[in-house]
């Protein structure tokens, strides 16, 4: 297979302190590629700066064997790179299925005249949105929900909403920061299918997560993180077996088993 | 209820029609129909304000600097330049408009506080320009300022206002929601509940700020010009910092992010002081007092507090 995604000897200090130091990483296409790692980690600093919120001190980001470094993130967002939040940035003054609509910004035509008046062609593209973002708030289970506003809806129907409207935007890769944290076991049950029903329609899969479970069930490879440096890369059974991953997370005692089936 | 959003928003822009054809019949006289141009043309430039600050989240301090500058084209246009009023109102806004382009890039950076005190020094600014140019624009003393002349047909009057203003308001109203039913209003709305979402999502936020501020101006600067045309007279308060205060309560008192809330906000606020003139000079204390009573019972301003009452009571 070939890789989509490389991350090349990253490195970045806040206040002198390494956040992330020499990481290296390779996202292969269609693959469900998951970052571990205990609190502290640099797990989101990683996710920040492959979208382009941080610019890395060190180290080159590279999407489809292009320099995409330090590129603005909305111009990441044109190259098919998308996103979630693991603290929910969810438009809440706008309902459900409008949030999901902005997902589609990049893929609309974007003439303010045109808007300021209305054409027909706006019309028809805005009933076209409106219709896909219906399409997408059905396939993460919240179609009940299209009309309510955002910030009215529960915890766990903002997490989906967040990758709904991540995949409006039809992003190649699809960086998921945490999606199953604060969420019961149904939920995260139901956040595992979804991602699985995306990796299914072509999307490669890149996230962060705490647990274990969702982890070692649905991805292909598993690169763990501590301190801001790599602990080991590979997969599931590979990662769970290396003794410096199960020290780094569970202390001297105790095994990955342990802790997946708490 | 109908959700969708081409219903609602064409049967608004008809009833704000419908309103500015039928209120003359309820008017008695011309001080009335005065009264409600002045409405309109503040209407006008708090929409384009709500715009800015209501959808997009962007506060602006210093929009009377806008509206100055819409109520000195069409003085100085003439007198200055020669040049005929509707092309001065025309420059006027171009002007308002690329001013908010030049300016908006840097200050648009900023948010919250350090935003609202840019554009309160912008407004300064371009009101302290007024205030002394005394040669060009007579400071202080304020200049006369020529009718506007269509065809060989003369504006003037009360009742022409009431009409030109009333209509470029329907219009007004009709393009702001337009915008604010488009992917252009999505992303105005969007930066306003998380920049950081927005930009991963591929929104320029730059770009969308920029445009707003823009459009904010132009609107300002045209419910500028209206207003000395309609006077035939302009100062430099106009410009004044006060009159930019007047622009926010009115998008505030009648509903931020609501294009509706606008014009009931403009209404609030011109019409209240003339019907509070009974209270001589206890006037500003009694219209405080309303204010305050208001916002008090209706926080998100009159139109959307109202409209969520009314949901509340049918749902």
């Amino acid at each position: 297979m070939s890789s989509l995604l490389t991350i090349e000897n990253i490195g970045i200090s806040f206040g002198g302190v390494h956040a992330l130091f020499g990481v290296s990483l390779d996202i292969r296409r269609g693959e469900i590629f998951a970052v571990i790692g205990p609190n502290g980690a640099g797990k989101t600093t990683l996710f920040n700066i492959i979208s382009g919120l941080y610019p890395p001190e060190q180290g080159r980001v590279l999407l489809e064997g292009r320099d995409i470094t330090g590129l603005p993130p909305h111009i990441l967002a044109r190259l098919g790179l998308s996103r979630t939040f693991q603290n929910l940035q969810v438009f809440f003054r706008m309902s459900a299925v409008e949030n999901v609509m902005v997902g589609r910004h990049m893929h609309e035509q974007r003439n303010v005249l045109a808007h300021m008046l209305a054409l027909p062609s706006v019309r028809r593209q805005n009933r076209r949105t409106r219709k896909d973002a219906e399409e997408l708030l059905a396939l993460v289970g919240l179609t009940d929900f299209a009309g309510e506003s955002a910030g009215s809806l529960p915890y766990g129907a903002l997490k989906r909403l967040e990758i709904a409207r991540a995949i409006a935007a039809e992003p190649s890769v699809l960086l998921l920061d945490e999606p199953a944290a604060g969420c019961n076991p149904i939920e995260t049950e139901e956040i595992n299918e979804l991602i699985k029903r995306i990796s299914r329609r072509g999307v490669t899969v890149v996230l962060v997560e705490h647990d274990m479970r969702l982890v070692m069930k649905i991805s292909d490879r598993i690169h763990v993180l501590d301190h801001g440096t790599t602990l080991a890369d590979g997969d599931a059974a590979t990662v769970r077996a290396n003794p410096a991953v199960i020290a780094a997370y569970l202390g001297s005692h105790g095994t990955m088993e342990h802790r997946a089936h708490r | 209820m109908a959700r969708g959003p081409f219903v609602s928003h064409y049967a608004l822009v008809g009833a704000v029609a419908l309103v500015v054809v039928l209120l003359p019949l309820a008017l008695p006289d011309n001080f009335y129909l005065r009264v409600a141009a002045l409405v309109y043309i503040n209407a006008i430039a708090v929409i384009g304000l709500n715009l800015l600050m209501g959808y997009a989240g962007q506060v602006s301090l210093g929009h009377a600097g806008f509206f100055g500058i819409g109520a000195y084209a069409v003085a100085l246009g003439p007198a200055a330049l020669g040049l005929p009023v509707w092309l001065s109102l025309l420059a006027g806004a171009v002007l308002s408009g690329l001013l908010a382009f030049i300016v908006g890039r840097p200050i648009l950076r900023l948010r919250g506080y350090y935003l609202a005190v840019a554009t309160l020094g912008l407004g300064l600014l371009i009101w302290m320009f007024f205030n002394n140019q005394s040669e060009l624009t007579g400071g202080p003393n304020g200049m006369q300022v020529p009718r506007l002349v269509l065809f060989g047909w003369r504006a003037t009057g009360p009742a022409t206002w009431y009409w030109i203003s009333g209509a470029t308001l329907v219009l007004g109203t009709w393009i702001a929601l337009n915008l604010i039913n488009s992917p252009t209003g999505r992303a105005f709305r969007a930066i306003h509940d998380s920049e950081i979402a927005s930009r991963v999502l591929g929104i320029d936020i730059a770009r969308y700020k920029s445009l707003v501020f823009v459009l904010s101006a132009v609107y300002a600067a045209i419910a500028g010009s209206y207003f000395s045309l309609f006077d035939g007279f302009v100062t430099a308060d106009s410009s004044s910092f006060i009159r930019s205060i007047e622009f926010v309560v009115m998008a505030v008192l009648g509903g931020l992010g609501s294009i509706l809330g606008s014009i009931v906000g403009a209404a609030f606020l011109v019409v209240l002081p003339q019907a509070l003139t009974v209270f001589h000079e206890y006037e500003e204390i009694v219209l405080g007092l309303i204010m305050i009573v208001f916002m008090i019972f209706l926080p998100g301003g009159v139109v959307p507090s109202l409209l969520s009452l009314a949901r509340w009571r049918t749902a």
